[in-house]
């Protein structure tokens, strides 16, 4: 936290200004392949909030709460965990386990043991990094990417041999249909208010909300959210105050990695209802921008995964109705990544000075 | 409250247009790894562009960003009122099962898998059939005696195309040996040039002399291996005899471009049937491409041989095994 700064300066105004800038370079961008910014602008918000985009576009706001949380939660150690891919990836491996072991009565007991499996299995796969990271120095940056790969080749193996349904192409069998998490359409059903009935999103949407109120909860309202913070600030000081850095290590990658694991409980057991190829489409990454936009913070992170669902969902429509390419809301990511990440000192620092000029004209 | 009441009144309102329009106004949908993977993406890419061509009727597209859409975008061009609807890729067949029974005046069209519905189209290649005439080729051409196979990742599919190749190598010379190796177990295994290369390598090193990669993008590193090494190399799915002149002894063509530039037609013309319709070597579905980059390769007994088994395969008197009929191959 900056103390020159008011507080809603720093995490309203500031993810608020490098936010618009980084929309007015993309409408440069879009300017410069013939289309209008406004009408694209306008094209994106209606395909992502119209009967049938807002479906999807919580659904993808749902992965991201979870990626991004699962980065939140390690930058407060100062963990630079980019393992989501991988760690959400082998969760979709453990949902996929459970579900087709056994033959689950009813939703919310398939939803309890399949999220408790989406924990442990992306727990497990950052255990891994977090350990060699505390006990050998060896760097978690690399370590978490180097696990990406790993999980890819797994899977993949897995998909071809044994968790191959038969006969098909490389994808699980489907999981038992009893067990079948309810619908955004089957939950408002249930009070009679209608929605769209094919929309992928599920009830894991809330389960996302809960997870950001519980991440808020750890890291400010506990004795190991407060070392967490400690350790992250100040490993020195943290040794020094009693803090064990291997624990506080440990437990941060573990807690990020079942939050990143839990999005397969969205996608896999939610969504596809099989364990299919690349079922993370990147999530994971999109995480990294998530934690950055949304400073860490459970709220901001809900709000970024929010405007990131906004984004893809908006894209597939500017596809749909003006043909622009996909690959525009990449280049609109990136520049956010860019401004919100490694920009943000351009509107910090002018910032700053305003207040700090404001304030002594206040005293005098 | 009032958000959802006014969500559903829009609901309706789009659904009741839903019936307005019924002209021919072609949608493809390309399958995630994008419109340029030089794969069949990009030949339903070309396909649609030749339908363009020639008509003037603009096409629209999308490009899948993720498994999620797939329903999705199949919905909504329906719901635009395009007609046809095509889309390329066996992971599309669960949407498209969901989707199409809603759009009963919609015609569809799948690519590789088949759905069964009244008004989709399933489009299937008889692989092991184009497979079977690159591998009389290989074998005619060998002269050690031993012909390999590259293919991208495991999966049944590929297989397919090795049996094919197989079946075909064995019957132009019973005493061949035919190599075959995987590139991996993942999707990786489709873009990986490298190991492409370093399994051609080896495979020269076991003494083959023709090599038929079917492995998408890891494709052009076993092309270049073989052109490296001086040994023929068979490239897959477009004409890829121009990448290597010299040393591309043919290619195996699988004519996604054909399967949706006759599905947009079709329905222009309409003239569109609904069902299982296999591109086999009768329907010029399959084949073996022969094209200025390859006539010096090719003599007259090969390419009689080649055209013999051709017609024998058309009129039944040669049945290649599939592979996917079974999970099994008559030949090792």
């Amino acid at each position: 936290m900056n103390k020159n700064l008011p507080k809603w300066v720093d995490l309203g105004l500031i993810p608020l200004l490098t936010l618009m800038l980084a929309f007015a370079v993309s409408g440069l961008v879009v300017l410069s392949i013939g289309q209008n910014p406004i009408e694209v602008v306008k094209v994106m918000i209606q395909g992502a909030f119209n009967p049938f985009g807002i479906g999807h576009t919580l659904y993808f706001t749902t992965n991201f709460i979870f990626t991004g949380l699962a980065v939140a939660v390690a930058f407060h150690a100062r963990l630079f965990n980019i393992g989501g891919e991988g760690q959400a990836g082998l969760a979709g491996v453990g949902v996929a386990l459970v579900m087709l072991s056994y033959d689950w009565p009813h939703w919310s007991i398939a939803l309890i043991v399949g999220t408790v499996a989406a924990m442990a299995f992306g727990a497990a796969w950052a255990a891994i990094p977090a350990y060699l990271q505390a006990k050998r120095g060896s760097h978690i940056v690399i370590t978490t990417i180097m696990f990406n790969l790993i999980a890819g080749a797994l899977i993949g193996y897995l998909l071809v041999g044994p968790m191959q349904a038969e006969g098909s192409l490389p994808e699980s069998a489907k999981f038992p249909s009893a067990a079948s998490l309810p619908t955004m359409y089957d939950m408002l059903g249930w009070f009679g208010i209608g929605f769209d009935k094919y929309a992928p999103v599920n009830i894991s949407f809330f389960l996302a909300l809960i997870a950001a109120f519980l991440v808020w909860v750890l890291i400010w309202k506990t004795r190991l959210g407060y070392e967490m913070r400690a350790f992250g600030h100040s490993e020195k000081a943290a040794v020094y105050a009693g803090i064990s850095p291997l624990k506080i290590t440990m437990i941060a990658m573990l807690v990020s990695g079942a939050l990143s694991g839990m999005m397969a409980v969205n996608t896999v057991q939610g969504e596809a209802e099989r364990l299919l190829l690349g079922a993370v489409e990147g999530a994971g990454f999109i995480g990294i921008a998530v934690a950055l936009m949304g400073r860490s913070h459970p709220v901001g992170v809900v709000l970024a995964a929010f405007l990131f669902g906004i984004l893809t969902q908006g894209g597939a429509e500017l596809q749909f109705t003006l043909g622009i390419p996909a690959q525009m809301i990449t280049v609109i990511q990136a520049l956010i990544i860019m401004f919100t990440g490694s920009l943000e000192n351009m509107v910090r620092i002018p910032l700053e000075k305003i207040f700090l000029n404001a304030g002594k004209r206040g005293r005098a | 409250m009032q958000l959802l009441k006014t969500l559903i009144a829009t609901t309706a309102l789009v659904g009741a247009a839903t019936f307005a329009s019924a002209q021919a106004n072609p949608a493809v949908i390309f399958d995630l790894g994008g419109k340029f993977d030089k794969s069949f993406n990009e030949m339903s890419y070309t396909g649609a562009e030749r339908f363009k061509e020639e008509t003037g009727i603009e096409y629209r597209e999308f490009e899948l960003q993720s498994d999620a859409q797939r329903e999705q975008a199949l919905r909504r061009f329906a719901q635009a009122g395009n007609n046809p609807v095509v889309v390329a890729g066996f992971s599309n067949a669960t949407a498209m099962a969901t989707v199409a029974p809603d759009f009963p005046d919609t015609d569809f069209v799948i690519i590789d898998m088949v759905v069964d519905a009244p008004n989709v189209r399933s489009v299937i290649f008889a692989e092991h059939e184009g497979s079977y005439l690159v591998g009389v080729l290989a074998a005619m051409a060998s002269e050690s005696g031993t012909v390999s196979f590259v293919g991208g990742m495991d999966i049944p599919l590929i297989r397919k195309f090795q049996c094919g190749y197989t079946q075909g190598a064995k019957a132009a010379n019973p005493d061949i040996t035919v190599l075959a190796t995987m590139t991996g177990t993942d999707g990786s295994a489709w873009n990986n040039p490298v190991k492409g290369g370093e399994l051609t390598m080896s495979q020269i090193q076991n003494g083959s002399d023709v090599v038929f990669a079917a492995a998408g993008g890891t494709g052009r590193g076993v092309l270049q291996a073989a052109a490296d090494a001086g040994i023929y190399a068979i490239g897959v799915d477009a004409n890829q005899n121009y990448m290597q002149p010299g040393t591309m002894l043919t290619s195996m063509l699988k004519r996604v471009d054909v399967a949706v530039f006759n599905a947009f037609n079709d329905v222009n013309n309409d003239e569109f049937t609904a069902g299982i319709q296999v591109m086999g070597l009768a329907e010029d579905g399959v084949g073996w491409a022969l094209d200025e980059f390859n006539e010096g390769l090719i003599t007259d007994e090969m390419k009689a041989a080649v055209e013999e088994a051709r017609a024998k395969i058309i009129s039944g008197e040669i049945v290649v095994a599939d592979y996917m009929a079974d999970n099994s191959c008559p030949v090792e």
